[in-house]
């Protein structure tokens, strides 16, 4: 199986995509000439021309519209946002008309679009570029939302994401681009709603998405150190959530670490452990721990960068509290 | 009127044509006694949460969409009961929307705000001022891609010249020459707030020239001048694929919506009735008899025509169904 970064397989998705379905269009910030900020669409405008690769003005509320109208009227825009903290200016437009626009029409106007971009910290960028969105935009009936780890799940999610019929957002990485993983060549589709265990493991569940993954990995390999089998779950997709995933997992440990990104207050960990101690209260052996980003804007500074963000060190050390292995 | 950005008139004037003049008066009758009747509905609690009322400005609606073809798109603001209708969504089924009803042309789910019937080109009726006009360009943008001749006409306030969106969306509408034109109905207040109070700009047309776009300045009091303003846009659009601006200066003759009174605190009720004078339906009334197409006698008969139909409206709406219960969670996303 062929070895890509995850930024080539992305760009393997949108390529394919636009081979087999002409009403699919890329529009953003600097992804025709330029290549793309984080070089995602590199060659296609040589491959597919202006028509199809649109460069737009720095204006994410017009040309996200624009996207919108475009898919209103039958074709399949993919729309990047050059980072999602742009994003929030185009929020009008992904809730009030992309997400909504199919219920409040009785059914009528299908918006096959997909919203994507990276999302989260990279290494910093301080506060207003260092934002992650899972909890924002998972919020939001009438989208779906995925957060691929991997690159073959980046680029089996984001085919699956311009083949629906719906608004899609997919949450990509600045630190994700590089990292490279075996992806299947061609016809390779994730469905959209299905988490995957990335590593099997009996005495705790590390339920993880996008960037988390490694982190919950390093996690797992440090706990198998301290003879502790950490499963590792990759949500993959936040909307809809794999209920059915995280409660197999939990029922099989007994115990569960939710890692993210984003900020602790209304986070996807709340979202998941809400299911657990409802779903699965009586095979829980001890209070769900969550691993989150610190309850503060980003700071600049590298360590105070390192110190706000989920580390392996706090996986395990949440991990070692919900098996009792350090007293109280 | 005068455009004052540039203002390519390409197109000759069409010639009396009594028919089309007969029909615009009708329409905008229609419209007039539907909103009347809405009126009286939300009076009676049968309509609920917000409703706009386009009485006054109903030669807009009128003569703009006079000048479209069938499966030319229309997108609209939530002030557009008239343009539902005379896009060819029926009465029964605007007004089952307005009482909620699932026989209502969004199932019920919309109400008056969101309006939709695309396969009648009526891509609705939206709540967030100025937030479908990038919608519209996007349409106008999947028209040109798939080259049909369609063209799009996204009608807002003048209030949402204020609002990013326009100004961002007309710059992309002009560099990428879509083929939509976008109608600022400009009857002056935003919700109660005068324009020239919170515009340092109040000749919306001049905007035009901060994105290189053909523009005119249009009274909307007269559905003929609507007409013929939008068609010059409608053939720039469908021959050149270029974008226009048309501001159509009307006036609203009721409140913002149903909880605002009919002037007001932020307009004289002379201002009202200076403004009631110049009403569309009866100039084009006039126009008609002293063409010596109507009398009295027929404008009449017309009018009871239209009454009729829209008290069947109200009628079907009443006895309409109530969505069933089971269609809360449908629609919320697509298969």
């Amino acid at each position: 199986m062929p070895t890509l970064t995850y930024r080539d397989a992305l760009n393997q998705a949108l390529r394919e995509e636009m081979q087999r379905d002409p009403n699919v269009v890329l529009m953003g910030e600097e992804v025709g000439v330029y290549q793309g900020a984080y070089k995602v669409s590199r060659g296609l405008l040589e491959e597919f021309g202006p028509k199809r690769i649109v460069d737009t003005p720095i204006a994410e509320l017009g040309f996200a519209g624009i996207g919108v109208g475009a898919a209103m009227g039958g074709l399949r825009p993919v729309v990047e946002f050059m980072t999602w903290n742009f994003a929030l200016l185009a929020l009008d437009q992904i809730v009030n008309s992309a997400a909504k626009m199919l219920y409040m029409s009785g059914g009528q106007i299908r918006v096959p679009i997909v919203f994507r971009g990276p999302s989260g910290a990279a290494l910093q960028l301080a506060s207003q570029h260092s934002q992650a969105w899972e909890s924002w935009i998972a919020h939001i009936p009438g989208l779906k939302v995925v957060a691929p780890a991997t690159p073959a799940d980046a680029k089996g999610l984001l085919k699956s994401a311009i083949r629906d019929n719906n608004p899609v957002i997919v949450l990509e990485g600045e630190m994700l681009y590089n990292l490279k993983g075996d992806v299947p060549d061609g016809e390779h589709i994730v469905p959209i709603g299905k988490a995957e265990i990335k590593r099997e493991g009996s005495d705790v569940t590390l339920v993880c998405h996008s960037k988390t993954l490694t982190v919950a990995q390093k996690a797992a390999d440090q706990l198998a150190e301290q003879n502790v089998s950490a499963e590792v779950l990759d949500l993959r997709s936040l909307r809809p959530l794999d209920e059915a995933a995280i409660l197999e997992s939990v029922k099989k440990t007994n115990r569960a670490v939710v890692v993210e990104e984003g900020w602790p207050h209304t986070g996807i960990g709340a979202q998941v452990v809400d299911l657990i101690q409802r779903d699965a209260f009586d095979d829980l052996d001890a209070p769900v721990q969550r691993v989150t980003q610190a309850d503060v804007p980003m700071p600049y500074n590298k360590f105070l960068e390192r110190a706000a963000k989920a580390s392996p060190e706090k996986v395990v050390a949440a991990a070692r509290k919900v098996l009792y292995l350090d007293g109280d | 009127m005068t455009a004052t950005a540039r203002s390519p008139k390409d197109a000759p004037p069409v010639p009396a044509q009594t028919e089309l003049h007969l029909k615009m008066l009708r329409q905008m009758l229609l419209i007039r006694r539907f909103e009347e009747k809405a009126a009286e509905a939300y009076a009676l609690g049968k309509i609920g949460g917000f409703c706009h009322l386009y009485i006054g400005q109903e030669a807009v609606a009128v003569g703009a969409l006079a000048a479209l073809k069938d499966n030319d798109y229309v997108i609209c603001s939530y002030r557009e009961h008239g343009q539902a209708l005379i896009k060819g969504i029926s009465p029964n089924a605007v007004m089952a929307e307005l009482f909620g009803k699932a026989t209502g042309c969004s199932k019920g789910k919309g109400g008056s705000m969101h309006l939709f019937d695309a396969k009648k080109g009526f891509m609705g009726g939206h709540g967030i001022v100025g937030g479908h006009i990038p919608l519209a360009a996007g349409l106008a943008f999947a028209s040109k891609y798939k080259s049909t001749d369609q063209v799009t006409v996204c009608f807002f306030g003048e209030a949402a010249v204020n609002i990013g969106a326009f100004h961002e969306t007309l710059n992309m509408a002009s560099v990428w020459k879509l083929p939509v034109i976008f109608l600022c109905e400009n009857n002056r207040y935003g919700m109660g707030t005068a324009f020239e109070r919170v515009a340092a700009v109040t000749d919306i047309v001049e905007h035009a020239c901060s994105y290189d776009m053909a523009a005119e300045l249009v009274d909307g009091m007269n559905a003929l001048t609507v007409y013929d303003a939008t068609r010059r846009a409608v053939e720039r659009a469908r021959k050149n694929s270029h974008p226009t601006l048309l501001e159509v200066r009307t006036y609203r003759f009721m409140g913002h919506s149903m909880s605002d009174p009919l002037h007001g605190v932020y307009r004289t009720k002379d201002e009202v009735e200076e403004q009631k004078a110049r009403d569309p339906i009866t100039h084009l009334a006039a126009k008609l008899k002293e063409d010596g197409v109507i009398d009295q006698a027929a404008l009449d008969a017309i009018d009871a025509e239209i009454h009729a139909e829209v008290d069947a409206a109200v009628k079907f709406a009443d006895e309409s169904p109530d969505p069933d219960p089971d269609e809360l969670y449908n629609d919320v996303l697509a298969d």
